[in-house]
């Protein structure tokens, strides 16, 4: 249960508050293997450990990349390291999206905010192999365009013939030209055949109340759509009790579930 | 209720005066003997040296809020009920080192904070509490991922059981079939037997360990008699449950019951102190904390028993998940009787009373199973719902 020390390679800032790190194995084996929605627990020296979403690309074990938005204590502080500093890591922990039983079929992928950092991975692995699936399709929501993620890559997937990109945002400034309103109200209008599609949604716990509400209005059936789900968490194997969402522990059982198995206790409040 | 079995294994005789020999002979093997004994005006159990530390002659008065100490009119060294500590503290340490860190020019090292567990032999342990250990075996040891720590503190722990003879107000074992016999998962289980003059204790060897250590101790074959006395013993404390819980079928009760209005109602009176979940014996829910030299060369990370009541539990985003009073009662509940079954094949609750003695207002388990079992399914209206979101 003891973590292994990570050198910090790069720190890139990608908006106003969240940035992404680069960390690779201070000793032992250099690679690192996880699956797409795997999380590992980060702890910053003396400060703290906190659940952070894998966010690069499973095709490269080198690096390992988490895109963090600072929040808190240790957030903060992980924002202040440097090339080199020592980070401890421990992981991967949890449940992945399945995109293997989704080939064949189209994909779409809906993230609010942060949300889109554990989905990251689930598109690049789609993406190495995208003549195995159907229409994929990302639908994004912020609350401001100054808060989208991974801007320049947006961009050059949108460019693809073979990736359909849709960002939405709460609150327009001058000189977004693009959707304004809930990521919701994407769904209705976006490509897909409801009958013959797998969705990955993550964001914010009301956000994956309404998506998942409206997906199946489309006609995504419940075994079709998966969620990532966020608790608080302190030791990632089952010990802490922390993470419990009803009958589960999102740190062992999640974070990623089919969104039947969860549904009762997603649409309950305070569980 | 059918008269508890004394006869799977062959049973043994340990005299009163004979007793001391049991303390000899584990701390000759090396065993430190934690057991029960009062301190501060309650049963607890605490590192003992000889057998005169044991509550000889005490039992206890407990109810819903309430623990009293009184003279019994025997010599009993185990006749008192389950009291505030539970063994789960010698397992899963209140407080434990995970590890700890060092900063040397720029190298990280992190080196596991657990030192040799402790050779520790339980005296005294209950029928509900084996159950209890083994529901905690099922969190640290039979899931995918094992707690080193509790590992090796349970596997070198010997366990003398003393079945119980006089249950307390709150005790209901028998409802939760956990008790009040031991009946499996010890080295060593006694049954204390004062009666016409006699005071003995029938002695069942449930591991080769124990065998061989009862071996040291007495080779006086239980008689017919002695076995017949035991087993009164027991059934008498089955039949002297200070409270009940219909327990069949409780599991779907409460997940159709997520919004029964008695959630509201035992939220008026929860102080949300915490003190269920400390003095239960299956809770395991814990918090880190992380401690720094001055220097900030060396940190070291610490868990910590916590609870589901406190508002930090649930904090993410700023806000707690389960804000009110309302929803961590209910968590708490719901964990014990339903979703544990769910995580881990098995009721989350032992049926000891533990909760009910130590909760400051007296909240009761047993009383609030049997209030929304008596009320299945109704719910507020939606005016009262309304009312209750108000500030
Ligand atoms: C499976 C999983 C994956 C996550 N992935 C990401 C990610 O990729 N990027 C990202 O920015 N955030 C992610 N989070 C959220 C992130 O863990 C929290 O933002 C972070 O713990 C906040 O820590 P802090 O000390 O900076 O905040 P503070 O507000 O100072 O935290 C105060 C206290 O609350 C606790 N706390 C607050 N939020 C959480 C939380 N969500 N989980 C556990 N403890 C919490 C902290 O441990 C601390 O004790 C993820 C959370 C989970 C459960
Ligand atoms: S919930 Fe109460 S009665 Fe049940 S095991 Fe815990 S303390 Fe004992
Ligand atoms: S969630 Fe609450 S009731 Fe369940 S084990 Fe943790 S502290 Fe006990
Ligand atoms: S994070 Fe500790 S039990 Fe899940």
């Amino acid at each position: 249960m003891a973590p292994d020390p990570f050198y910090v390679r790069r720190l890139k800032p990608e908006t106003d508050d969240t940035f992404t790190l680069a960390l690779q194995p201070a000793d032992g084996p250099s690679k690192f293997n996880f699956e797409p929605g795997q999380f590992n627990m980060v702890y910053v020296f003396g400060v703290g450990e906190i659940p952070i979403s894998i966010s690069g690309d499973p095709g490269d074990s080198k690096l390992l990349f988490h895109t963090t938005r600072e929040v808190g204590l240790v957030t903060r502080a992980m924002r202040q390291l440097k090339p080199n500093d020592l980070v401890g890591l421990r992981g991967p922990f949890g449940t992945f999206w399945p995109v293997e039983d989704a080939e064949g079929k189209d994909v779409v992928i809906v993230a609010g905010g942060i949300g889109l950092a554990p989905l990251r991975p689930a598109l690049y692995r789609i993406l190495s192999r995208r003549d195995r699936y159907g229409r994929v399709v990302l639908l994004y929501g912020t609350r401001t365009p100054a808060d989208i993620l991974y801007r320049h890559e947006l961009e050059q997937w949108r460019s693809r013939f073979d990736l359909e990109v849709y960002a939405t945002v709460d609150r327009a400034m001058s000189g977004w030209r693009g959707n304004v309103g809930v990521v919701t109200t994407l769904i209705p209008r976006a490509p897909f055949d409801p009958r013959n599609t797998v969705a990955y949604v993550c964001g914010p716990e009301v956000m994956m109340r309404f998506t998942t509400q409206e997906l199946q209005k489309r006609g995504v059936n419940k075994d079709a759509i998966f969620i990532s789900m966020e608790r608080n968490m302190k030791c990632a194997v089952g010990f802490c009790g922390r993470c419990q969402f009803g009958p589960t522990f999102v740190c062992k059982d999640g974070p990623v579930f089919r969104f039947d198995k969860v549904e009762d206790w997603l649409m309950k409040w305070e569980i | 209720m059918s008269m508890p079995m004394f006869s799977l294994t062959e049973c043994f005789i340990l005299s009163q005066k004979s007793f001391p020999r049991l303390f000899e002979v584990l701390q000759a093997k090396g065993y430190q003997v934690i057991g029960p004994t009062v301190r501060d005006g309650a049963v607890v159990y605490e590192q003992l040296s000889s057998v005169d530390e044991l509550p000889c002659g005490w039992q206890d008065d407990q109810g819903g809020g309430t623990y009293r100490l009184k003279r019994r009119a025997d010599n009993a060294l185990f006749g008192y009920g389950v009291g505030p500590h539970s063994w789960k503290k010698l397992l899963h340490l209140p407080a434990y080192c995970l590890w700890s860190a060092q900063t040397e020019n720029g190298k990280l090292q992190i080196a596991p904070g657990d030192g040799p567990a402790p050779k520790l032999a339980f005296l005294g342990v209950r029928s509900c509490e084996l159950h209890a250990l083994a529901i905690q075996d099922k969190v640290f040891l039979r899931g995918k991922y094992v707690d080193p720590a509790y590992r090796q503190r349970r596997e070198n722990a010997l366990i003398v059981a003393v079945n119980c003879a006089q249950p307390s107000g709150t005790c209901f074992c028998v409802s939760m079939n956990t008790g009040p016999k031991a009946s499996f998962s010890f080295d060593l289980a006694l049954t204390e037997v004062i009666e016409s003059g006699q005071h003995f204790f029938l002695v069942e060897t449930g591991s080769p360990q124990g065998a061989e250590l009862l071996g040291q101790i007495t080779e006086q074959k239980a008689t017919q008699k002695d076995k017949d006395a035991a087993a009164r013993v027991v059934a008498n404390a089955a039949a002297h449950m200070g409270r009940t819980m219909e327990s069949a079928g409780i599991k779907d009760l409460l997940y159709r019951n997520y919004d029964h209005p008695r959630w509201e109602d035992v939220a008026a009176r929860c102080l949300s102190c915490a003190n269920c979940t400390m003095v239960c014996p299956t809770c395991f829910c814990t918090t880190v904390e992380d401690a720094t030299d001055l220097a900030g060369k060396q940190a070291s990370r610490w868990r910590k028993w916590d609870s589901c009541f406190t508002m930090d539990f649930s904090f993410i985003h700023g806000s707690s998940v389960r804000a009110s009073t309302k929803s961590r009662y209910r968590q708490w509940m719901t964990h014990k009787l339903a979703t544990w079954f769910d995580q881990f094949g098995t009721s989350g609750c032992v049926g000891c009373g533990r909760c009910i003695s130590w909760c400051p207002v007296g909240i009761d388990i047993t009383e609030e199973a049997r209030v929304i079992r008596q009320n299945d399914g109704i719910t507020l209206t939606k005016e009262q719902v309304h009312e209750n979101q108000k500030p």
